[in-house]
């Protein structure tokens, strides 16, 4: 097997001191392959986030190590892991964190831009990610011309946009409708047959189920709970 | 589901022979019936016992032409009306469940376990199918539809048992009032 885009070894995150002390997660291991899909379950406050967070290098584990490609998240120097959030690592959060003075399509190129690549170019990426996400033509809009459900596909596509090998997602589906809900999961999918590997929390079983992994955090712990089969060629064992 | 009333739904479009309404029956319903040749002919003749339907003359081939009675579409059109209940009883995931709990003698977290593992497989299963079945028929698409929905709402109802069963752990081991608790009603 390949070596893992994403490799988790003993990672624990612990909150507060003495009394107070909550571990959030604690020893995790967790290899996420090129091409795969994995998603992470559990109740709210499993650490599900806090997981997700330290994957991404968005927050610092107490203990163990997380590599990235290959590099320990812990030798890198700030300028670098910088670089790495903007370039190799995708982004789909809750939260939209939109530049309300950016139109869409220059929320979804800010990236790129930001790495250098000529504003031309990274428009024309950012037109096709939201086109992917069924804004094509909304573009030139602001984000307080947009509905919440289009706020978060614009930051759906600037999660996806350009060549990320690593795309996490928390909740991506939040405030979607069921059927677009279903249309970004089919798109993470696609994307991770095209290559890249995706990690994503939801609480949500249906949309779990499209990845090709499923683990649970109970208790900080991990459990691997499924991993999917390939589809027969008969769909006749189905029917019931 | 009754063999009955779908192969009168399927009569009321046309007359049809025995065949032809096993393989018609079978499409509409995403292969969601399965049936053999063998009870579409017994069904025919007691619905021609009934009077819900009435053959016609055998052709050249043998075959004979099924059509709908006004009692047939009478039966019908009750059967539309009349709405399905969900069955109240308990299932055998719920008697286990409930059974490991009440008695100890399973762990009930293991049971949630090895089912939530089962089914979020087949939920896995489902929604592959779903995908690569886009263009394909819609009775199909709406039968995973149901299966998905069905897997979902059982591992939403595990990890609603895992929580109660947390909760009540929790009271009782803060059943016996803490020092603090105390405190606060001083």
């Amino acid at each position: 097997m390949s070596e893992p885009i994403l490799k988790m070894r003993r990672v624990g995150k612990t909150h507060g001191k003495g009394a107070q002390r909550v571990d959030a997660i604690i020893d995790i291991d967790l290899d996420v392959a090129p091409g795969e899909f994995v998603a992470i379950t559990g109740r709210s406050g499993s650490g599900k986030t806090t997981l997700l967070n330290i994957a991404g290098a968005l927050d610092e584990p107490t203990t163990g190590n997380v590599w990235v490609e290959g590099r320990d998240l812990g030798d890198l120097s700030r300028k670098e892991l910088a670089q790495l959030r903007r370039i190799s690592v995708g982004y789909v959060f809750q939260q939209f964190n939109l530049l309300p003075a950016l139109t869409a399509a220059e929320n979804v190129a800010m990236p790129l831009e930001l790495d250098g690549m000529r504003p031309s170019d990274a428009r024309l990426l950012a037109e096709k990610a939201l086109a992917e996400v069924g804004l094509g033509g909304a573009g030139h809009r602001y984000p307080d011309q947009l509905s919440g459900g289009e706020q978060q596909r614009v930051a759906i596509a600037r999660g996806l946009v350009g060549p990320r090998k690593l795309l996490l997602a928390d909740e991506p589906t939040g405030a979607l409708d069921e059927a677009t809900g279903e249309a970004i999961l089919q798109l993470l999918r696609d994307r991770c047959e095209a290559g890249a590997s995706a990690l994503m929390v939801t609480h949500e079983p249906a949309f779990a189920a499209y990845a090709d992994r499923v683990v649970r955090l109970r208790d900080g712990k991990i459990e691997e709970i499924s991993v999917r089969r390939p589809v027969p060629s008969s769909t006749a064992d189905l029917i019931s | 589901m009754g063999i009955k009333e779908g192969l009168l739904a399927l009569l009321a479009t046309e007359p049809m022979y025995g065949y032809q309404l096993k393989s018609e029956l079978e499409n509409a319903t995403g292969n969601g019936v399965d049936l053999n040749i063998g009870q579409v002919y017994s069904t025919l003749q007691r619905m021609e016992r009934d009077g819900l339907v009435e053959p016609g003359v055998e052709d050249e081939e043998g075959r004979v032409v099924y059509s709908i009675t006004d009692q047939g579409r009478a039966t019908l059109a009750r059967w539309g009306d009349r709405p399905e209940s969900l069955a109240q009883g308990r299932d055998e995931l719920s008697i286990k469940v409930l059974l490991s709990i009440h008695t100890g003698a399973l762990d009930p977290n293991r049971v949630i376990e090895v089912q939530r593992r089962e089914t979020m497989g087949l939920l896995q299963h489902y929604v592959q199918l779903r995908s690569s079945s886009e263009d394909q028929d819609l009775a199909w698409q709406l039968h995973l539809d149901r299966l998905i929905y069905n897997a979902e709402a059982e591992l939403r109802w595990l990890d609603r048992v895992e929580e109660r069963l947390s909760t009540v752990a929790l009271k009782a081991t803060a059943s016996a009032p803490t020092y603090e608790q105390q405190e606060v009603k001083r």
